[in-house]
């Protein structure tokens, strides 16, 4: 703000800012100074008093030495490293394969006319069940029961059957997201497109369906950023991911630095998905909001 | 003016609250270096008279479910089953009766998590090793264990008659297992072994012919082909490796004070030969089983 005075105070077109406008920016950058200064001390405040808390506890040679041990994590790095590629691997396949199944489910949902009604139903029924469904116990019942059933040509690989009941779980949920962002359109939209002579597949493909995307992109992270965190449950068949890895450190040596090296990862791993959508979205605003907002 | 002192002020209600928050929180006991990090110290082993969690009682903890054939039917308390016996024996031991020892689930993790522990030992198959040495107290070890290998009668796996030919097989284990260690340590397998949170979901993954073999310690090797797996059979055992032989032992807090009394009671009864008497009862004889090299 007092940038922009200052330059137009500069620029020569004969303003010149009263005193009394002079006066008041001063004012104003002092009490900017102050309140920085405050912030700055209260947070050293904050931070001392947290730093004199932790390590002044009776317990904290005993929680830094089992908690944040460097030789664990230098020890516990690698195989997180190597395990992360199984949950990396995972949520690219299963994130396609949700999202591409959850659109269908979300249209199927949302046909209208009565010849669709099994079709509704039916998908209906799926996102019921499953997003009922705790994702664990569908893990174990694909994971350990479609093997039991010793079906010729059905895979036993833990990864593949645990990827699949991943699928099933989040394109539930994922189905709900897209199902709110197509309702969320309003219906002149599909008239006027009708109007035009849209068929009511192409009013869906052309009009519906984009606005309702950009709509869903942040729920959507959410769920990714999700699924990302559960990749990890496919270890229950005994996969080895991130957090297993870091287990099996935390389990031979009694140890549980390797766990906060995995929940580190994991967090780093996030925060630029998150940034990256951020990104997309403020795209997509810049685009939406093309000529201007009156 | 008045304004101005707010965030001030503010800031110092809250460090001063924090503060408060702080002593209040802050443990007094167990002062580090206090009398009981030293250990043993002046305490004695008076019989019955230990400075146990809670005054004239002995409270053992172990996990649940705890399996066959160290418990019996998940019922620690039963008295029936190899570690029960064992931890009964060595209450005996210490001057405790049977009505005075108190039983707690204490789920694997917890038995190392660092802060109060709220059982005075802890019996749960736990192998000693230096490096679990510094997070836990040990008795001495109350059991020689062996590790050993069960696969589905008639399969490849059920053939193997050495180390080298379990190389090439699909293995899986328990996590926090010893028997994982000698998979990763001593078998070297070609592909990356199943790690499994429960013996239960290995043994579901051998049926489903998921893993081709698992590592599990003895005692429990037979109890699964006997009693669960009853298509399974124990392929053979592993000789107890180089550097000293795996022994279970019981898990006590670091700064416990009475891990010298538990040992000297686990010792005694060693030399009574109560020890062997409860391994012959409870735990099938493992010699017919022949030893992978």
């Amino acid at each position: 703000m007092s940038k922009l005075l200052t330059a137009r105070a500069g620029a020569d077109d004969g303003y010149v800012p009263s005193q009394r406008r002079i006066e008041r920016e001063r004012f104003r950058r002092t009490r900017t100074r102050r309140a920085t200064a405050v912030a700055a001390l209260s947070t050293l405040v904050t931070a001392a008093v947290l730093y004199f808390v932790i390590t002044r506890s009776p317990g904290w040679p005993r929680t830094r030495e089992t908690f944040f041990s460097t030789e664990y994590a230098a020890k516990a790095l690698p195989k997180v490293l190597e395990g992360l590629l199984l949950n990396l691997r995972l949520l690219v396949v299963c994130g396609a394969a949700v999202l591409v199944l959850g659109l269908l489910l979300a249209v199927a949902r949302t046909l209208r006319g009565p010849v669709f009604f099994p079709l509704r139903a039916l998908a209906a029924a799926y996102t019921d069940f499953f997003r009922g469904l705790p994702l664990i116990i569908c893990l174990l019942m694909v994971v350990f029961g479609v093997p039991a059933l010793r079906l010729q040509g059905v895979t036993t690989d833990p990864v593949l059957l645990g990827g699949s009941a991943l699928v099933l779980t989040y394109s539930a949920y994922v189905a709900e997201v897209f199902r709110a962002g197509i309702e969320s359109v309003h219906p002149s939209q599909r008239a006027a497109a009708r109007s035009l002579g849209l068929s009511s597949g192409q009013a869906l493909r052309f009009v519906v369906l984009p606005q309702a995307v950009r709509r869903v992109v942040p729920p959507l992270l959410n769920d990714l950023v999700s699924l990302q965190k559960d990749t990890g449950l496919v270890s229950i068949a005994g996969a080895v991911d991130a957090v297993y890895a870091a287990q099996i450190i935390a389990g031979k040596d009694f140890n549980f630095t390797p766990y906060v090296v995995a929940g580190l990862v994991f967090v780093a791993l996030t925060i630029p998905m998150t940034r990256c959508t951020d990104w997309v979205t403020a795209r997509m605003d810049r685009r939406r909001a093309q000529g201007g907002l009156v | 003016m008045r304004l101005a002192n707010r965030p001030l002020r503010l800031a110092a209600c809250a460090a001063v609250a924090l503060l408060a928050a702080a002593v209040g929180c802050a443990p007094q006991d167990e002062s580090p270096g206090g009398p009981g990090a030293a250990g043993q110290g002046k305490q004695s082993c008076d019989r019955g008279k230990l400075a146990t969690v809670a005054d004239g009682k002995l409270t053992v903890g172990t996990d649940k479910p705890a399996y066959a054939p160290w418990f019996q039917d998940d019922d620690p308390a039963s008295g029936k089953g190899f570690e029960s016996a064992v931890a009964y024996a060595v209450a005996r031991q210490l001057g405790y009766g049977k009505g005075a020892v108190r039983w707690q689930t204490v789920p694997f993790a917890n038995a190392f998590a660092p802060g109060q522990k709220k059982f005075d030992f802890d019996v749960n198959q736990i192998s000693i090793s230096p490096a679990r040495k510094r997070a836990v107290a040990f008795s001495s070890g109350y059991y020689d264990v062996r590790q050993a290998v069960i696969a589905l009668k008639g399969s490849r796996a059920a053939h193997a008659k050495s180390i080298a030919d379990l190389r090439h097989l699909k293995l899986g284990a328990q996590v926090g297992s010893t028997s994982l260690d000698v998979v990763n340590d001593t078998v070297r397998p070609d592909q990356q072994p199943a790690v499994f949170q429960k013996n239960d979901l290995a043994k579901s993954a051998l049926k489903n012919g998921q893993v081709d073999a698992v590592l599990t310690d003895l005692p429990t090797a037979f109890y699964i082909t006997s009693a669960e797996v009853k298509d399974a059979e124990v392929v053979g055992q592993f000789a107890a490796t180089g550097a000293g032989k795996e022994q279970f032992g019981l898990v006590l807090d670091k700064e416990s004070r009475i891990t010298g009394c538990v040992t000297a009671a686990v010792d005694a009864l060693r030399k009574d030969g109560t020890l062997a008497a409860l391994e012959k009862k409870w735990l099938t004889d493992a010699v017919s089983v022949p030893v992978l090299k």
